[in-house]
C-alpha cells in the first residue's frame, strides 16, 4: 500500500458567517471553551445575503468539501431583510446542485445568533461529521486545484 | 408576410417609426437574420416565416438608445421577454411600436437535419400562410418530407400560448403548438440517482465550447459587463480547461436569470453543440413555482419577482435534502 | 491503393489505437466532434461536419504551457512536455486539411510555435472525401477539391468498402502498420473510386455557394474595404458571441492566462475570439472598441490581411460551419455577397 492511501481524509470546510450574529456566535463558542473541528475555515461576511451563489461554487472549485452559510435568525437580520433573500437564493442553489448530482449534504444553511455559541459548535460538529461520511468532494472541484 | 411588409411601409411613410426591426431573407432557405430596415426599398428583403425564431426583444435594448421609434415584430413568446426588459428598465416603451405577429411554431434546421436531410435547396410549407402539416424539402439528394411538428424548436412544443402580452397592434393568426409538458424532462432528471444526474450533465456540458452564444442571445442577460467577462475573475470565460468551468458558467448563468427568465428558449436554440440549456432555466422555474407559487416572468410587469421578494414563512434550504 | 470492408473498420481503429493515439469523429450527447478513440466510443463517419473543426488535434482549445510552483521561498517553473507520441487524426475533410495548412502559415512561421510544431510532427492525417457535400459548403471557391483530399492518407467510403491511398511518407508508414487488415485494390476498385470522385464533383457544381466570386478580395483592396459603409449595416445582428470563431478550422487567435490552483500558478493558453470585447485587451484599454470594428476585423483578417501576408492564401477554407452555426445567421458568405451587391463602395 502506498503512503497516500493511508493518509487520513481531512475535509476542507468553508463557513460563511454573518458579522452580526454567527461570527459573534463563533466567538462565544470559543470564549465558552466549546470545541469544533479545525477543518472549518470561517469567512466573515457583512450579511448572509452578501453570499453570492458564485462564492459557494468557487469554494467548491478551489477544493472545499463542504460549505455552510450561517446567518441571523429570520426576523433578526441586522439589515432587517437580508437573510430572507439569502434563504430563497440558497434554496434554489442547493436544489440546483442536487439536480446536478452533487450530494446535498455538502451544503447547508443554519441560523445562529450571537448568543448561540452552543448551537454554533454543535452545528459545526454535525456538519463536519456529515462531510466525513460523504468523503472527498470529487464532483465539483477543479482538477487543476488538486495536489 | 405581405401584410406585415405593407403595414411596416405605412408606418415608415407616415413617420410613426424611424426604422423597422424584423428579419431579412437569407441566402439559404432557412437562415433569415435579424435586421433593421430604414427605407421602403430595403423592406423588399423583409421576411417572416417558420425560420424567424430569433427573439427580437434583445435587440430592442440597443434600439431603445436610438433616435425615434422602432417598429418591432414580436411573436407571442417574445412579448414576455419584452415585458420583462420593460420591468427592468432596459427597454423604453416609448421608443417601441410593437406589432404582435402570428406564430404557428418556429422551425429548427438542426432538427430537420437530424432526420438525415442534407443538401437542402428549398423548403415548402415554412411560410406562415400555408397551413401545411408537412414540410417538403427539396435537396440535392432528392425530395424529402418532414412533419412540421418534428421540425419545430423544442420551445414550441411547450408553447406558452398564442396571446401577446404587450403590443400596439396585432397581425396574423397564431396557433397553439403545445403538445408536451414543460417540466417533464426536468422531472425525469430529478428522478435519477445522483450518479446518473452527474453523468447526464457531465456528458452534455463536456460539449460546451464556451462561445457564450447562450448568454449573448438571452434577453435577460443584459448586463453591460458580464461577470464572466471580468478580468478580475480568474475563472475566465474563454477556456474550457476543466469540466468544472462549464458547470460553474452554466449554473451561474442560469442563476443570474432565475426569476427573470421567461423560458423563451433562445439559449437552447442557438447552442452550436445542441446542449439543452433550458433544462437549467426550467429547473429554477420549477423550483420557484413549487416553493414560492407559480410565476411566469414577463406575464405581468407589475408582479413581484420571486428572487427580489420573500415571505416570512418561506421554506428553509434544508428542504432540498428532505424532499426524498 | 488498398481497401477494407466497412465492417472491419472497428478492427482497423483498434489496431491503430493500439500503436498510437487515434482521434476521429465521435458522437457525444447527440453531437459529432473529434475525440480520442475508445472501445465504447460511438464513431460517426457519416456526419459530414463535426461541430468543432478538428484543429483541436493540433491546436487544442486549451493547453497548459507551464506551472509555477512555490516551495518555501523558492519558485520553480515546470514547462509542459511537448507532444512526443505519434497520433493519427482520421476522417478530416479536405477543407479541414486546408485549415491546417492555414494554421501552418501562422504557427510554423518564424518564431515557430513549438507546441504546435511538435503536434504537427507527430500527427498523421487521414482525410476522407466528402461523399455528400451540403448546401453550406463552399470549399470549391478556395480551390479545394473535396473529392480528393490532399493529406498523408486519403480515404473514400464507397458501397461496402473504404478505399485507402497513402500519399506521403507518413501515410506509407501508417499504411505499413495496418497492412495486415488491408487488401490491395484492383482496377475495378480504382474505377469505383474514380466514379465516386466524379459524382462528388457533379454535386459540388450544383451547390449554391460553389460559384461565389472572391473578386476584389485581396490585399490591395485594404483601405477601400476597411472604410466601406457596408460594415455598419452588416454587423448589426451580430451578438458578439464566439461561435463562428470556435467552430472555424482556421481561427488561430489565443489568449494566455494564469490560473491560481492554490498551490501554484498554471499558465495556459486558450482560443480567443476577436468578437469578444476583451480581445487583445491591454493596459491602456482595447484597440477595437465597437462591435462593428470587431466584426470587421474577423472578415478583413480572413479575406484581406491574411492573403496579403501569405501569398494570396485566404484564411477561410469554405467549410461552412459558421454558415450553419451562427445564432444570428450571419456568415462570411453573406459578407462577401453584400460587397458584391453594393460594389464595395458608397
Amino acid at each position: 500500500m502506498s503512503i497516500e492511501a493511508k493518509e487520513e481524509f481531512r475535509p476542507k470546510i468553508v463557513a460563511f458567517c454573518c458579522n452580526w450574529c454567527s461570527y459573534a456566535g463563533a466567538d462565544l463558542a470559543g470564549s465558552s471553551r466549546l470545541t469544533y473541528p479545525a477543518d472549518v475555515k470561517i469567512i466573515r461576511v457583512p450579511c448572509s445575503c452578501r453570499v453570492n451563489p458564485m462564492f459557494i461554487l468557487r469554494a467548491f472549485e478551489k477544493g472545499a468539501d463542504g460549505v455552510i452559510l450561517c446567518g441571523c435568525h429570520p426576523g433578526d437580520c441586522h439589515y432587517s431583510t437580508g437573510n430572507y433573500y439569502a434563504r430563497r437564493r440558497m434554496t434554489l442553489l442547493f436544489s440546483m446542485l442536487d439536480y446536478l448530482g452533487v450530494e446535498n449534504g455538502r451544503t447547508r444553511v443554519e441560523w445562529v445568533s450571537a448568543a448561540e455559541g452552543v448551537k454554533f459548535s454543535q452545528t459545526m460538529n454535525e456538519f463536519v461529521e456529515k462531510i466525513y461520511s460523504l468523503g472527498k468532494n470529487v464532483r465539483l472541484g477543479d482538477l487543476r486545484c488538486r495536489n | 408576410m405581405q401584410e406585415l411588409r405593407a403595414r411596416a411601409k405605412e408606418l415608415l411613410a407616415d413617420g410613426t417609426v424611424a426604422r423597422v426591426l424584423g428579419w431579412k431573407a437569407g441566402d439559404l432557405p432557412y437562415n433569415p437574420e435579424p435586421a433593421y430596415f430604414e427605407t421602403e426599398e430595403a423592406l423588399k428583403d423583409f421576411v417572416y416565416d417558420g425560420f424567424c425564431g430569433a427573439n427580437l426583444s434583445k435587440y430592442m435594448i440597443e434600439a431603445s438608445k436610438l433616435e425615434g421609434k422602432t417598429l418591432v415584430f414580436l411573436k407571442p413568446c417574445d412579448t414576455y421577454s419584452f415585458n420583462q426588459l420593460l420591468k427592468e428598465h432596459r427597454v423604453d416603451r416609448e421608443k417601441a411600436y410593437i406589432i404582435g405577429v402570428g406564430c404557428k411554431g418556429k422551425l429548427d434546421i438542426e432538427k430537420i437535419r437530424k432526420q438525415g436531410i442534407k443538401g437542402i435547396e428549398s423548403i415548402e410549407g415554412a411560410q406562415l400562410s400555408d397551413d401545411a402539416e408537412m414540410l417538403t424539402i427539396h435537396t440535392l439528394y432528392g425530395d424529402k418530407t418532414c412533419s412540421y411538428a418534428d421540425g419545430m424548436l423544442e420551445r414550441c412544443h411547450v408553447c406558452k400560448g398564442k396571446e401577446h402580452k404587450i403590443y400596439d397592434e396585432l397581425i396574423g393568426e397564431s396557433k397553439d403548438t403545445k403538445d408536451a409538458d414543460r417540466f417533464e424532462e426536468v422531472a425525469r432528471i430529478e428522478a435519477m440517482s445522483p450518479e446518473e444526474k452527474f453523468a447526464f450533465f457531465q456528458n452534455e456540458l463536456s460539449k460546451c465550447i464556451r462561445c457564450n452564444a447562450c448568454r449573448n442571445v438571452c434577453p435577460a442577460c443584459s448586463c453591460r459587463k458580464c461577470v464572466f467577462d471580468s478580468n478580475k475573475f480568474d475563472s475566465s470565460q474563454k477556456a474550457n480547461v476543466d469540466s468544472f468551468e462549464e458547470k460553474m458558467f452554466h449554473v451561474i448563468r442560469a442563476f443570474h436569470v432565475a426569476g427573470r427568465c421567461t423560458d423563451c428558449g433562445e439559449c437552447s436554440r442557438v447552442c452550436p453543440q445542441g446542449i439543452p440549456l433550458h433544462l437549467f432555466n426550467r429547473k429554477f422555474i420549477k423550483d420557484i413555482d413549487t416553493f414560492y407559487g407559480e410565476y411566469q416572468a414577463g406575464a405581468d410587469p407589475e408582479a413581484d419577482s420571486p428572487l427580489t421578494s420573500f415571505t416570512f414563512d418561506d421554506v428553509e434550504p434544508s428542504i432540498v435534502g428532505k424532499r426524498g | 491503393m488498398y481497401k477494407i470492408a466497412k465492417e472491419n473498420l472497428s478492427a482497423l481503429f483498434q489496431m491503430i489505437a493500439g500503436q498510437q493515439e487515434l482521434y476521429l469523429p465521435v458522437r457525444t450527447a447527440g453531437q459529432v466532434n473529434f475525440g480520442v478513440w475508445r472501445e465504447e466510443a460511438e464513431v460517426d463517419l457519416d456526419t459530414l461536419k463535426s461541430v468543432k473543426s478538428p484543429k483541436d488535434a493540433f491546436f487544442p482549445q486549451s493547453e497548459n504551457l507551464y506551472i509555477v510552483q512555490k516551495e518555501g521561498r523558492k519558485l520553480s517553473i515546470v514547462p509542459e512536455n511537448l507532444k512526443d507520441r505519434d497520433f493519427v487524426v482520421f476522417g478530416m475533410k479536405a477543407c479541414d486539411v486546408q485549415g491546417v495548412q492555414v494554421l501552418d502559415r501562422v504557427f510554423l512561421a518564424d518564431p515557430v510555435d513549438t507546441y504546435y510544431a511538435a503536434r504537427r510532427k507527430h500527427g498523421t492525417i487521414v482525410a476522407m472525401a466528402c461523399h455528400e457535400p451540403e448546401e453550406s459548403c463552399f470549399c470549391k471557391v478556395f480551390g479545394t477539391d473535396c473529392a480528393e483530399p490532399v493529406a498523408d492518407v486519403a480515404v473514400w467510403m464507397v458501397g461496402e468498402n473504404l478505399y485507402w491511398k497513402a500519399m506521403t511518407e507518413k501515410g506509407e508508414k501508417l499504411t505499413a502498420s495496418v497492412e495486415s487488415l488491408l487488401t490491395s485494390a484492383d482496377e475495378t476498385d480504382e474505377e469505383t473510386v474514380e466514379k465516386e470522385k466524379a459524382a462528388i464533383r457533379t454535386i459540388v457544381e450544383k451547390l449554391p455557394y460553389s460559384h461565389l466570386s472572391l473578386e476584389g478580395w485581396n490585399g490591395e483592396a485594404l483601405t477601400e474595404k476597411f472604410n466601406s459603409k457596408i460594415w455598419e449595416e452588416l454587423y448589426k445582428p451580430c451578438l458578439a458571441c464566439g461561435t463562428c470563431t470556435f467552430v472555424c478550422p482556421t481561427c488561430q487567435c489565443y489568449d494566455i492566462k494564469d490560473y491560481d490552483t492554490g498551490h501554484g500558478i498554471q499558465r495556459y493558453r486558450c482560443w480567443d475570439s476577436c468578437m469578444y470585447s476583451d480581445f487583445t485587451m491591454m493596459a491602456h484599454g482595447n484597440n477595437r472598441t465597437s462591435q462593428m470594428q470587431r466584426f470587421r476585423q474577423r472578415f478583413m483578417h480572413k479575406l484581406v490581411y491574411f492573403p496579403a501576408n501569405n501569398d494570396g492564401m485566404y484564411s477561410c477554407v469554405g467549410c461552412g460551419r459558421c454558415v450553419e452555426k451562427c445564432p444570428a445567421s450571419l456568415n462570411i458568405v453573406k459578407v462577401i455577397k453584400s460587397f458584391q451587391k453594393q460594389g464595395g463602395e458608397e
